[in-house]
């Protein structure tokens, strides 16, 4: 029987031909922690006494909460430093930026297993690899065994065909998506993805579409390595990091999905679920308070270059708070070079470091009671941005540029030239 | 066995409403983070809690975050038990590392809050005592049902070493 790529991906790390369903132990490539799930692992770590990694990249990722606005989350800091200098494990600190982001630039590879304590692991998957999001107690446990438990999930195949409407982003896609088949529409399930439509995608739109999976409850979700892939890890001096590694023909699957989004429009997921969505035009014209445009979903370089095109010798409305972060350090150099920073900061824009910046609640940007946002991130929860009074509106950063300019979601068609 | 009083709780509580982000300082404080457990689904919730006491959810119950916090600080705050329609999967993985016992049933709804109910994980029956009706559910397979059994992952792996899934 044909495998699935998750399938082969997991059947090479437990040494046998695995099944969905089946429950095995599979070694770990690489294991990561971040600033809010870390400190937990570290001390679990301990407490189960390891005293060697056992996986080739541990990393501790600061980026939660980065640079760190109050005295606790500077000893959960200290903790993790420590750590990695005494465990030998890798420290990406404050200034790197978004864990995702630095995983696929500098350490994943396609067929890669990777376990993160935090459920955007999955972003990875783009690059061909399994990643997965799970707790602190298990990533200790990857950590010490260099190893950890699975069930094998099922695959579920999204075949996206048809040309991508001018205006219309991988935000957009996933979004509708999601708003298809419901937040918990993938539930331990590998959401993979191809067709026309993630043919004409660059690397850096299908981290937009795998980072979401977790939205619709998916264990992982996968795309098959391609040139764009092989490109995108010569670019950052890494191309004899690529492999191929595709599906079977007669791999099973789960359920097979098609659609055609040659007629999709900008989408917009409402307050309180991701899987809230509507149509831009059903939502044009809510006013907001605040726009945010960054973070592992939607802070890469092109996200930003698109924000600036429609920014570009403009202010943004007097009443709106922009805020742009670039997700990594790299990101952020290249958006200096490319003048694209400088036309955010004259369009009235607060430019932030690196790092998740207001998307978990805990600084930079929390809102007020009764406030609305128009962010790119990847979740809209009740309380998600430090604030249970306010209201999250998720778009993609077409839509988050132009809403900034007007003080209210507005179809970004309308800038487009 | 276990044995509780029932909370009610709608579909898709998230672990932002379980564990909010704006106590993420808190994280590394988990009896001070348990003193705001599920505040935004119901604001009473933290204070009323009594030890044993079960929740009963909707579908989709612990979507989103990898927060461990989120299980954790249910347990500490003294829930004994979930039961749900359904749950996001990282979150049923981490209440099974770390002892806390889960439920998938698709009559839930059937539960009213404040119903007395019985969970025998083993067998797979969830008894409503108030009710006086019962109900089947699906066991979990025995490497995870072993370990709830020993009170989490950390147990288990003490004891044996490794993990044993066949």
């Amino acid at each position: 029987m044909g495998k699935t790529i998750a399938e082969k991906i997991i059947s090479e790390h437990a040494r046998k031909d695995v099944n969905p369903g089946d429950i095995v132990v599979a070694e770990v490539d690489i294991a990561m922690v971040q600033d809010g799930t870390g400190p937990l692992t570290v001390d679990e770590y301990y407490t189960m006494g390891f005293d060697a990694l056992k996986v080739t990249n541990s990393i501790l990722f600061i980026d939660h909460a980065s640079p760190s606005p109050r005295k606790e989350l500077s000893n959960a800091h200290r903790k993790l430093r420590d750590f990695s200098k005494k465990a030998g494990a890798f420290l990406s600190d404050i200034g790197e930026g978004v864990s995702h982001q630095i995983l696929v630039e500098k350490y994943v590879k396609p067929g890669d297993l990777v376990v993160g304590a935090d459920s955007h692991t999955c972003t990875s998957g783009a690059l061909g690899a399994f990643a997965t999001g799970m707790g602190s107690t298990d990533v200790a446990l990857a950590f010490g065994l260099g190893k950890v438990w699975l069930k094998v999930p099922a695959s579920l195949k999204f075949v996206l065909n048809g040309k991508i409407p001018d205006g219309v982003f991988s935000k957009d896609i996933i979004l509708h998506i999601i708003g298809l088949i419901g937040a918990d529409g993938a539930n331990y399930k590998v959401m993979e993805f191809e067709g026309e439509v993630i043919e004409q995608m660059s690397q850096e739109e299908r981290f937009t579409i795998t980072n979401m999976a977790i939205e619709a409850g998916a264990k992982s979700g996968i795309i098959t390595p391609d040139d764009k892939t092989r490109e995108f890890l010569k670019s950052h001096g890494r191309e004899s990091d690529y492999k191929e590694i595709k599906p079977d023909p007669d791999a099973v699957y789960e359920k097979i999905y098609k659609m055609d989004i040659s007629n999709l429009e900008p989408v917009v997921a409402l307050p309180h679920t991701v899987d809230n969505t509507k149509s831009i035009k059903d939502v044009e014209g809510t006013k907001i308070d605040q726009v945010f445009i960054g973070t592992c979903t939607n802070g890469r370089l092109e996200d930003l270059r698109i924000a600036a095109s429609i920014l570009k010798s403009k202010e943004k409305h007097p009443d709106v708070r922009l805020i742009v972060i670039p997700a990594s350090k790299d990101i952020y150099l290249k958006a200096m070079d490319e003048g694209l920073i400088k036309i955010f900061v004259e369009s009235g824009a607060t430019v932030l470091a690196p790092g998740c910046g207001p998307c978990v609640g805990v600084h930079q940007g929390v809102l007020g009671d009764g406030e609305r946002v128009l962010s790119t991130q990847n979740r809209n929860f009740k309380g998600r941005m430090g604030n249970p009074k306010a209201e999250i509106f998720l778009a993609s950063p077409a839509t988050a540029a132009a809403s900034a300019i007007t003080g209210k979601i507005t179809d970004p068609r309308k800038f487009l030239t | 066995m276990v044995k509780g009083k029932v909370w009610k709780f709608g579909d898709d509580i998230s672990t932002d409403h379980i564990a909010p982000g704006r106590y993420f300082h808190l994280r590394t404080n988990l009896s001070e983070l348990a003193k705001h457990v599920l505040e935004d689904a119901r604001e009473d919730f933290p204070e009323r809690v009594e030890k044993g006491d079960m929740i009963v959810a909707g579908k989709n119950f612990g979507m989103g975050s990898s927060r461990e916090h989120a299980p954790r600080i249910m347990k500490l705050a003294g829930v004994s038990c979930v039961i749900a329609k359904s749950f996001a999967r990282i979150f049923y993985r981490n209440s099974i590392n770390i002892g806390l016992p889960l439920v998938e049933l698709k009559e839930a709804e059937e539960i009213s809050e404040g119903d007395v109910v019985e969970v025998d994980l083993k067998n797979g029956t969830v008894e409503n005592l108030t009710k006086r009706k019962t109900y089947k559910f699906k066991p979990m397979p025995d490497f995870i049902l072993k370990i709830v059994e020993k009170g989490g992952i950390k147990n288990y792996i003490k004891e044996f070493g490794d993990y044993f899934v066949e």
